[in-house]
Order: structure tokens, then C-alpha cells, then sequence
């Protein structure tokens, strides 16, 4: 069959996501601003898929935050991610997932490095070996972890027991797509979609009865940002970032926003509390926020997860509007619960 | 309110959409050659009011183009038309009647 039109410049957007077995690496900062998503992610691979996914105790962070921050230098930070990659070898593993955006640009820049600079990769395995004693592959392939719950969203959609409509209207909910910068902006091959036209979260939404708002300032930082968050003084430049982008869509009237990355669910969610402080703009009907959560978060809703089993109280802006729309039943005195 | 130790600093984008372009589009009319600056600013260089005040008709042309006029009234009581810009712009741009004619535009 002649491939032709859209279909044939699509094709240029697409990536290979491997099919399991994968190597698993956890972000730094994800862990305490919602720790429920990495487990829901592994608890949908391992119980809803059957899939082989295996994190190694001793990894540690990729450092990137220290990289864009101006304290790491690059051949530090290469020499870390070589040794990620020595920890995905010696487990018997090619198929490499960040569960960080972050994690996932700086893997992308150091791969893209090796590729260019073969000279860089050599001075880097030497580094490794005098340091550990260990030696690397490199990865067979490398996805993002929502890459992997985008490959596998209709499998996800056929098991769901709830769907992103809202329930009283029969209408699908209104949702905002964040996808990290560090996703497809810096090498747009490497991402669903590329940089202009990301469809990693669009198609889990779509797949999963939602409705995607398209709005002026759709592709805009949420404003982490690194060195602009740092330093406190600075932070009033995220803070204008995630404003510019709340001002944008707050027309669209979106009953969620859905991201795939550490930073933006924080600022996005978070921010709408400084700026209700400062400004006093509240986004979200009744009074109330935009509800901000992960791609792993509404899988685990679609799936019929407790909420709280999922870290949703952990959100500063309150989830419960959203569960009544779709439908989901929770107990409102176990939500601190421990 | 609370002391977050930063504040929210407003936004610096020029929205041609909806800003206010009426005056651009009056100077284009009375005097073309408005569309051949480029900004070099030789006519701030050289100027005589700039001298003894913070007078910049580079500024003064791009807040035009922009539509930012609201700083626009104040500017032009500081030049003294001498027509020194006039001399000096490589792109023979008529300084001084973009002046007298923003001058007549907020008729004083």
C-alpha cells in the first residue's frame, strides 16, 4: 500500500517503543511530589500488562538537575548516565525507561553525544572503568515511560472501568496536555509526535474518552525551568510562566490538565496556589483549582484504582471534583489515612 | 498576603493584537519613510536633546511601530528639532517630520 499525505509525514513522528522487558529508573524529585505515580506505573505494567519491568536498587539520580542548574559538568553527568547503563547491562537488560522527562532528554543528549563524539564515549567508559570497575551497553532501545503507556493505552482502554466523561453531561472531559520540554524539544525524533505536534499524551487521552483542548500557549514551559526555580528570588519567573499558561486556558473552561513529567504536575499544581495568594484568580470551576495529575495517575483512575491507593491527596489542588464527574467511588475519611 | 519571597512579574509580550497601532498607521500615510528605519539608532547617537535628556527617537519609533503609545506624549516635548537626525540617517528617514507629525497626531 502507497503511503501518502498525513499519513506519510506522520510516520516521520513516530518512535520505536520496545514491547517489555525493560529497565526501569526512577526520577529523583518524583518520589516526593507524587510518590503514587511510579508505583501505579509499575502496578499497571506488572498486573494489567504482564510485563517484565525490573529497577535496580542501586541506581541513583541522572543528576540532571544539577546539569541544568550549571553545578554538574557534562562529563560527570556522562559518566553517572554510563553508569545507569553499566547497572541495565549487568541485569541482563537493553530496553532502558526514565520514568523522568528530565532523565529522559539527558539520556537522549548523552546517546546523541556518543553517536557524534565516539571519541567522548571512549573517555567516558575509561572514567567508569577506573572508578567501578564496571562496563556498559548501550541501550537498545530508549522510551520514556509514558512512551510505554502510550504504546500500550488500548490494551489499557480495553480493561478500563471508567472512562474521561463526564458522567451528569455524557460529555468527555475537557483536558489540558502538558508534555515536558524535555520530551521532544530538544531532539524532536525521540519523542511521539515531535516537538510541534506531541501526541504521547493526546492519544492516552483520546484512547480514553477525553476530549483535548488545543490553546494558544498549548507548547509553553510550565516554568520549572531549573536555575529560574533555584534560587527563590528567581521564582517569580516560573510563577509568570505557569500564569501565562493558566491565563491562556482558562477560556477553554478544561476539567484536568495531564502531564508526563516531574516538574510541570508540582508548578502547575502548586502555582495555582500562589497565584490565587497573590493575584486571587482561581482557574477552575466552582471557586475551585484545575485539578493537575500524571499520565500514571489517570491510567490507575481509568483503571478503577483507589484514589488514594494512587497518591491524589497528595495533589494541593483538590481531585474530588474530577472523581465525582467521572464517576469514581472513594472514601473521603480514609484519604489521609495512612 | 503571604511573603513568598518572590513576587509575579507581569508579562513583556508585546501583543500586536491588542495593542493600539492607529499612530503607525498615521505616520505611514503622512510620512513613508517612516517604513525604511532600521533601527540603528544613529539618529539617538547624534542627538542634541538627548544630551540634556533621556530623549530616544530610536525608542520613540519602535514604541510607535509597537503601538505602546502610552509613553509616546511625554517623549515628544523633549525634542528640540535641530534636524541633526535628519543629517546623519543612512536611510534618509524625515526625523523631523515623524515629529511635527506625531506632534499634530496628539495636536499640541
Amino acid at each position: 500500500m502507497r503511503v501518502q499525505g498525513k499519513q506519510n509525514i506522520w510516520k516521520e513522528y513516530q518512535k520505536e517503543i520496545a514491547d517489555d522487558k525493560y529497565f526501569y529508573v526512577r526520577s529523583c524529585v518524583r518520589q516526593n511530589f507524587f510518590p503514587g505515580s511510579e508505583v501505579t506505573f509499575l502496578r499497571i505494567l506488572r498486573e494489567v500488562l504482564g510485563k517484565n519491568i525490573f529497577e535496580h536498587p542501586c541506581h541513583t539520580t541522572c543528576t540532571g538537575i544539577g546539569y541544568h542548574g550549571d553545578i554538574v559538568p557534562f562529563d560527570t553527568l556522562m559518566t553517572i548516565v554510563a553508569r545507569q547503563f553499566s547497572l541495565m547491562t549487568e541485569s541482563g537488560f537493553e530496553n532502558f525507561v526514565p520514568s523522568c522527562i528530565t532523565s529522559f532528554g539527558i539520556y537522549t543528549e548523552v546517546l546523541d553525544t556518543w553517536e557524534h563524539f565516539p571519541e567522548a564515549e571512549e573517555k567516558v567508559r575509561n572514567y567508569l572503568k577506573k572508578a567501578t570497575g564496571r562496563e556498559f551497553k548501550i541501550p537498545g532501545n530508549l522510551a520514556h515511560a509514558s512512551d510505554i503507556i502510550y504504546k500500550f493505552r488500548k490494551e489499557i482502554a480495553a480493561k478500563s472501568k471508567f472512562k474521561l466523561i463526564n458522567r451528569n453531561t455524557g460529555m468527555p472531559l475537557k483536558v489540558v496536555e502538558h508534555i515536558g520540554c524535555h520530551y521532544a524539544k530538544m531532539f524532536p525524533d525521540k519523542g511521539v509526535g515531535g516537538a510541534e505536534y506531541p501526541y504521547v499524551l493526546t492519544g492516552m487521552v483520546e484512547e480514553w474518552g477525553g476530549e483535548v483542548i488545543d490553546y494558544p500557549e498549548r507548547r509553553h514551559c510550565c516554568g520549572f525551568g531549573f536555575r529560574q526555580y533555584l534560587v527563590q528570588a528567581n521564582r517569580g519567573y516560573s510563577l509568570a510562566c505557569s500564569y501565562k499558561k493558566f491565563e491562556s486556558m482558562a477560556p477553554y473552561k478544561p476539567d484536568i490538565i495531564i502531564t508526563n513529567c516531574p516538574g510541570c504536575p508540582m508548578f502547575l499544581d502548586r502555582w495555582q496556589y500562589v497565584i490565587n495568594e497573590m493575584e486571587g484568580k482561581k482557574y477552575g470551576e466552582n471557586g475551585q483549582g484545575i485539578p493537575v495529575f500524571t499520565y500514571e495517575e489517570v491510567a490507575g483512575l481509568v483503571l478503577g484504582y483507589n484514589p488514594w491507593d494512587i497518591g491524589l491527596q497528595m495533589h494541593q489542588i483538590s481531585c474530588e471534583p474530577v472523581l465525582d464527574k467521572i464517576g469514581i467511588p472513594y472514601d473521603i475519611e480514609s484519604k489521609y489515612k495512612v | 498576603m503571604i511573603n513568598f519571597g518572590y513576587t509575579l512579574p507581569s508579562d513583556r509580550q508585546i501583543v500586536y493584537d491588542k495593542n493600539n497601532r492607529e499612530t503607525a498607521t498615521f505616520l505611514r500615510s503622512k510620512e513613508p519613510t517612516f517604513n525604511s528605519c532600521i533601527q540603528c539608532g544613529t539618529c539617538t547617537a547624534t542627538c542634541s536633546a538627548a544630551c540634556f535628556t533621556d530623549f530616544n527617537f530610536r525608542k520613540l519609533l519602535l514604541l510607535v511601530n509597537r503601538g505602546e503609545t502610552f509613553e509616546i506624549i511625554q517623549e515628544l516635548q523633549k525634542c528640540m528639532l535641530c534636524g541633526k537626525c535628519l543629517l546623519v540617517c543612512p536611510r534618509n528617514v524625515n526625523t523631523r517630520n515623524i515629529l511635527l507629525n506625531l506632534r499634530l497626531y496628539y495636536a499640541f
